[in-house]
């Protein structure tokens, strides 16, 4: 096991290569630059400014001392916000978007798995339909419709919570609710079908009946014959979901106005904010690598037939 | 084999409704089981053999199956009106059962001790501890090699045959009264299915455990059981002492049975016996013997109405029109 996962580890390596490599020509050879605006700016200027920020040189260089920097954990200073380092804005940023999708993928793990196992054990009868006919809505209908319901109805009808804006201080935490709540409801719809299917799969399966011939309870063949084997498909699909959150975040911080990553990462798209871009790509990488490496430590707990060689 | 009944199974009837109708996958089975009897029930496939068994412990899954009717009577109980928290304390206790495919009966994701040992603490109130060192002796007597460390492996670190071995050692770890096999050898090679058919024989000899073996094979119950059951479209066609059945067959159906096994003292030149024709669709069957369309002597009467059991002696009864008084 030790072994697995110091090989599984070692293997993060090439893999953050080549996003890096790939990010950064395709970015460099997207049309346009960072100082390309509607105002022309006179040749001269431009000029400095390539020099200011390396451009200038040939793109083999100018790649080879961005990889000696980002491997110092250096991410560069901003081509747009010049008074910022690309460092500087992440770490303010990004542990917001952190925090709003832990929150989203803990709601829709909980209540995914809630309503998944409730739904199974009653299959076909009506709590099956009314929790599965909702799933379905949360699938179907995007978060930048999600948003602007809950906020109409749970901040200017009801005024339970706020409309917008970020937690400051321990009364803000309701400003986390609704975006969490809107981030997390299509993962929580499809985790909730996810596990009633395979909770059902497994009901039917041989070694359910051979644990009821032994006349185990109920209650002892879903939680020690059933949960486990069932959950096996739920555990492979948080890697995907938190990728899924952490871009869908995007979406959601403009909706509730949230000071996250994704306010400047579409901005920086639009900017050709080469090194801020980068430095996005890169963080944003490393947690989904990451995310996969912890998922396929956990499955490999889960299920005793996997073995780490 | 004593005279005691422990287990009396009267008319039972389990239905299936599905959507093209009600599939009478058990349509009226009566027998007896005695105290350490093996009794063996033929059929093929589809012919209620395993449906009749998990109806005794009533565990069809309902939705879409319903025991529809009739009685087992366990030591005069009823199982099939008895409350689940009771049953359940005779499933896997009193009466338990093994299944056709080790590969998928055993839980993949719990240990085996776990498996055992929950059904010991369960049925015999011990402590884990002494719950594991009987799992212990029960698999070192179902013949798994350094059971002290085997016990601690996952269901699929064992072969076919050894999971086989597992789950009879499981299955008779609260030395039931009654242990049911369902097509116990049928998924294992050649060469494991004599080893697992003599271990059963030996353990429930020695434990004195009645036993109920389902199987399509004739070389299984020719060689373990002490009575024979056979099954067609749901319903007993025909039963008696094994030897008795095997030196003289009466019904059609279970003559062509015995004729269809291959024998090596055959010519290679003739061709194989086999019974023409399809077992029937048991979908809103009528009342007719539903072997008439492929019995050579079918008579103008089997079309019309299922024939009632003829006795032949104590033990014996077919359900033949051509031994009923009513058909002559």
């Amino acid at each position: 096991m030790t072994k697995f996962i110091i090989r599984r580890f070692l293997s993060l390596i090439p893999t953050m290569f080549v996003i890096v490599t790939l990010s950064f020509f395709l970015i460099r050879f997207a049309p346009g630059g960072p100082f390309s605006g509607e105002k022309v700016l006179p040749e001269q200027v431009i000029q400095n400014l390539m020099k200011k920020y390396h451009m200038d040189q040939p793109m083999y260089k100018q790649y080879l001392e961005y990889l000696g920097n980002v491997l110092r954990g250096d991410f560069g200073p901003s081509f747009r916000y010049k008074e910022s380092t690309v460092n500087e804005l992440i770490g303010e940023s990004f542990p917001t978007s952190i925090i709003l999708g832990s929150v989203a993928l803990a709601f829709a793990l909980v209540a995914g798995l809630g309503v998944g196992v409730g739904s199974a054990l009653k299959q076909n009868k009506w709590q099956d339909y009314t929790a599965m006919s909702f799933a379905v809505i949360g699938i179907s209908v995007p978060m930048f419709v999600v948003g602007p319901v809950l906020q109409l109805a749970f901040a200017m009808k009801l005024h339970w919570l706020p409309v917008t804006g970020w937690i400051t201080g321990r009364a803000g935490l309701a400003a986390l609710v609704l975006p969490a709540l809107t981030l997390g409801f299509p993962y929580f719809a499809y985790i909730a079908r996810l596990s009633r299917a395979s909770i059902l799969e497994v009901l039917r399966s041989d070694y359910v009946r051979t644990a009821r011939a032994k006349g185990l309870s109920e209650r002892v063949v879903i939680w020690r014959h059933v949960l486990k084997g069932a959950l096996l498909p739920v555990v492979s699909y948080i890697g995907p979901a938190f990728a899924g959150i952490i871009t869908g975040s995007l979406v959601v911080e403009q909706v509730f106005v949230v000071p996250g990553i994704g306010q400047i990462f579409v901005q920086s798209a639009l900017n050709r904010d080469y090194t801020l871009i980068m430095g996005e790509v890169i963080v944003y990488s490393l947690l989904l690598v990451a995310m996969n490496f912890l998922v396929d430590i956990v499955y490999g707990f889960l299920d005793p037939r996997i073995a780490y060689k | 084999m004593t005279d005691e009944v422990i287990l009396q199974v009267k008319d039972l009837k389990t239905y299936f409704h599905v959507d093209e109708g009600i599939v009478k996958a058990v349509d009226g089975v009566t027998f007896d089981l005695h105290k350490g009897e093996t009794l063996g029930i033929v059929g093929e496939s589809g012919s209620g053999k395993s449906v009749t068994n998990l109806s005794v412990i009533n565990m069809i899954p309902d939705p879409p199956g319903k025991i529809a009717g009739g009685q087992v009577l366990y030591h005069g109980k009823d199982l099939l009106t008895m409350p689940q928290a009771e049953i359940r304390k005779i499933r896997g206790n009193k009466v338990s059962m093994i299944f056709q495919d080790p590969m998928t009966s055993l839980n993949p994701f719990l240990r085996v001790s776990t498996q055992m040992v929950e059904t010991i603490v369960l049925h015999q109130g011990l402590d884990e501890k002494t719950a594991k060192a009987k799992a212990v002796e029960m698999l070192k007597m179902a013949g798994i090699p350094a059971p002290e460390k085997r016990i601690d492996q996952y269901p699929h670190q064992f072969s076919g045959g050894m999971r086989q071995r597992v789950m009879i050692a499981m299955s008779l770890s609260c030395n039931p009264e009654i242990l049911i096999a369902d097509e116990p050898t049928s998924a294992l090679d050649v060469t494991i299915q004599a080893q697992i058919l003599d271990l059963m024989k030996d353990l429930s000899a020695r434990l004195g455990t009645a036993v109920i073996m389902i199987t399509h094979s004739l070389g299984v119950v020719a060689g373990m059981c002490d009575t024979l059951c056979v099954m067609y479209a749901g319903r007993i066609v025909e039963r008696g002492p094994t030897d008795a059945l095997f030196a003289e067959p009466k019904h059609p159906y279970t003559q062509g049975l015995i004729k269809s096994v291959p024998r090596l003292d055959q010519a290679s030149s003739d061709r194989l016996f086999s019974i023409r024709g399809q077992p029937p669709n048991v979908i809103d069957l009528p009342d007719c013997c539903p072997f008439y369309p492929r019995c050579d002597k079918a008579m103008d009467i089997c079309k019309r109405k299922y024939p009632g059991a003829t006795a032949f002696g104590k033990n014996r009864t077919v359900n033949c029109w051509l031994y009923n008084s009513e058909g002559k």
